[in-house]
């Protein structure tokens, strides 16, 4: 469980709305003069250049590795051919595996991170700013400390190669409910709520009908980041998933060991393929999933 | 499902009060349970699934350590300390450690550092703001393992990218695997490119929070840019540095994935262990040869405090060398 190494990273508590400070253009500082452009330019180069680099390798041809300076191949297709063909691998089933371990991992991860969110931010009940404190401490936990009683744990429920091992450990995060009670706290007012209650709904449908509907931002940008760590997560899948199972980071490792680890190409063929889409999502939600790392930082 | 629901209120609502006194009494009592009790059963399940398979597992870890509990030998019988009495004498723990430790090093403090600069340089008025912060967090979502492969050969011995570029500068190939420093300069590397952007985000919106007014009087007083950042960027933004200090240790400590594609999938870390962390010593010992799950527990215990006290000792650095402005 790489949860502690990742998760508190991806996590920041996030605060409240100070989006309104900072879209007001008085917050703005110094005109950034061209060194600084420079400076940020040669960060993003330094930033991307390993990514493409990868995806040069593999265009190239096994025998042209090496070949310096890079520039790109026209054996991208063969190579992506020979990686699938690879049995041992099952790239393709590792692919689909991690849809559905990530998918649904980031489900629950927005259902009961909004649902717990919404009984801190607003509803009364005894002892819950010492239950909301101890749940920003599990943030400290680092469980990845735990997976030796994890794993035997798995033995005897049996689940040891099956897929709900790595889901259901993952259904919750404490992270997740913090910042879903961030912006329910700012998001949606107490009239609302009362106006409901009124109306005579019930708290679960007020959840429902009012809470979860105003969360969608922040749920978003939640599910945004839940998948794509889910995605990345190694440690755990590789100890209680078998090479029959794998998780695509799985497939990566297989492909990078044993008798395959010379096919240089044909496992960067793999990386690339195992990048693109998390490569897609960022291009297309870039923006929320900056905005969510950065209003983390702001009341932590 | 939707419109279901959202139709339910609204009747209810309109219709007049149930005649039948028994009814009205029962959905009173269940308003009241529903107002007093039914944030408990929100806030369950995340402590029960937390409970469950985070928490008690590592508490677990404890109970465990105290055993001779191996798979293959099919053992298991209490030993008390006799695990940590072995680790204490085991020369490739205290190896993994030192291992651990210089990494953690080399990983954390150029990337908090550096993320605190190009918090800095980000951090004003600027063209294309959202595509500069982009490309810095671009490396944050490629996966540790593809990661791990990528610089694996960046830092080929041989042929590699980096060896390569030393040689154009006449610089002699350095060997990235054989030497332990720089095989710790490798892995640090990776850790460094793949989370500096992450920081310097959650810098950003820190110092966006920052309000503005202080800055001016503080440039009417004729205060350099530079002593600007020390004097009230720094000590502004402190509480979000020292989360990301206690972060990273958290995360530093636990270092895996990275060296082990780094060595080509292989748990030793190289031929002389010389880039094996203790999570991948871990792993040895528990997961592959005779699945010693006592003496693995033993050192994942050792390895929670040492990140306790690593942490602690790390938190009380910076709150020391980063003045707060509350005194």
């Amino acid at each position: 469980m790489t949860t502690a190494q990742t998760l508190p990273r991806s996590v920041a508590p996030p605060p409240p709305a100070p989006r309104r400070r900072r879209r007001t253009p008085g917050v703005q500082l110094w005109q950034a003069s061209p060194l600084t452009y420079l400076a940020l330019i040669i960060g993003c180069v330094l930033s991307i250049f390993p990514i493409i680099w990868s995806f040069i390798i593999a265009s190239r041809d096994n025998s042209a590795v090496y070949e310096m300076p890079p520039s790109p191949g026209d054996q991208l297709f063969t190579n992506i051919d020979r990686m699938l063909a690879n049995e041992d691998a099952s790239f393709v089933y590792g692919l689909v595996n991690s849809a559905v371990v990530s998918s649904v991992v980031t489900i629950s991860v927005i259902f009961f991170s909004s649902l717990a969110g919404f009984a801190f931010a607003k509803l009364r009940f005894r002892g819950s700013n010492a239950l909301l404190l101890l749940i920003i401490l599990t943030m400290m936990v680092p469980t990845q400390l735990g997976v030796i009683p994890l794993y035997l744990m798995m033995v005897d429920l049996g689940w040891t190669g099956t897929l709900q091992a790595v889901i259901v450990p993952f259904l919750v995060q404490g992270f997740g409910v913090f910042m879903m009670r961030q912006y329910a706290m700012a998001a949606i007012s107490d009239e609302l709520i009362e106006a409901a209650r009124l109306d005579g709904c019930s708290t679960w449908r007020i959840y429902w009908n009012v809470v979860l509907p105003a969360l969608r931002p922040a749920a978003a940008v939640l599910g945004l980041l839940t998948f794509m760590q889910t995605w990345n997560e190694f440690l755990w899948p590789f100890i209680v998933l078998t090479p029959d199972t794998p998780t695509v980071q799985y497939s990566l490792k297989i492909l990078s060991s044993g008798p395959y680890q010379t096919d240089y190409v044909a496992l960067f063929a793999g990386t690339a393929l195992a990048t693109l889409p998390l490569l897609a999502v960022f291009i297309i939600f870039g923006r929320q999933i900056i905005g969510g790392i950065m209003e983390g930082a702001v009341k932590s | 499902m939707r419109s279901t629901v959202g139709a339910v209120p609204s009747s209810r609502a309109a219709s007049p009060p149930p005649p039948a006194p028994p009814r009205r009494r029962r959905s009173y009592r269940l308003g009241r349970w529903d107002l007093s009790y039914s944030p408990y059963l929100y806030i369950a399940p995340f402590f029960v699934l937390f409970g469950i398979f985070g928490l008690f597992p590592v508490l677990y870890t404890a109970y465990v350590s105290l055993f001779d509990y191996e798979l293959l030998s099919g053992t298991k019988e209490f030993a008390g300390l006799e695990n940590y009495r072995e680790l204490m004498a085991d020369a490739q723990f205290w190896n993994a450690a030192y291992n651990t430790v210089g990494i953690f090093i080399l990983s954390t403090v150029p990337q908090l550092v550096v993320a605190l600069i190009i918090a800095n340089l980000l951090n004003r008025q600027m063209r294309a703001r959202t595509l500069l912060r982009m490309g810095i967090l671009i490396p944050n979502i490629t996966s540790v393992a593809a990661v791990g492969i990528i610089f694996a050969l960046i830092f080929a011995d041989r042929y590699g990218l980096i060896n390569w570029l030393l040689g154009t500068v006449g610089v002699d190939p350095i060997a990235w695997r054989d030497n332990r420093y720089a095989s710790w300069f490798a892995v640090a590397f990776m850790v460094d490119w793949r989370w500096t952007g992450y920081n310097a985000l959650i810098y950003l919106g820190a110092m966006q929070a920052i309000p503005k007014d202080l800055y001016e009087s503080a440039a009417l007083d004729g205060a350099s840019a530079w002593r600007q950042f020390w004097a009230i960027t720094v000590p502004l933004i402190r509480p979000t540095i020292l989360f990301t200090v206690i972060i990273s240790t958290i995360g530093g400590f636990q270092i895996f994935t990275e060296p082990l594609m780094y060595g080509f999938g292989l748990v030793r870390g190289g031929a002389d262990h010389q880039f094996q962390t203790l999570a991948m010593y871990i792993y040895e010992r528990t997961f592959t040869g005779n699945a010693e799950y006592g003496y693995g527990s033993a050192m994942s215990w050792l390895l929670f405090m040492m990140i306790i006290i690593f942490a602690l000792i790390n938190f009380a650095l910076v709150r020391r060398s980063v003045k707060g402005e509350q005194k």
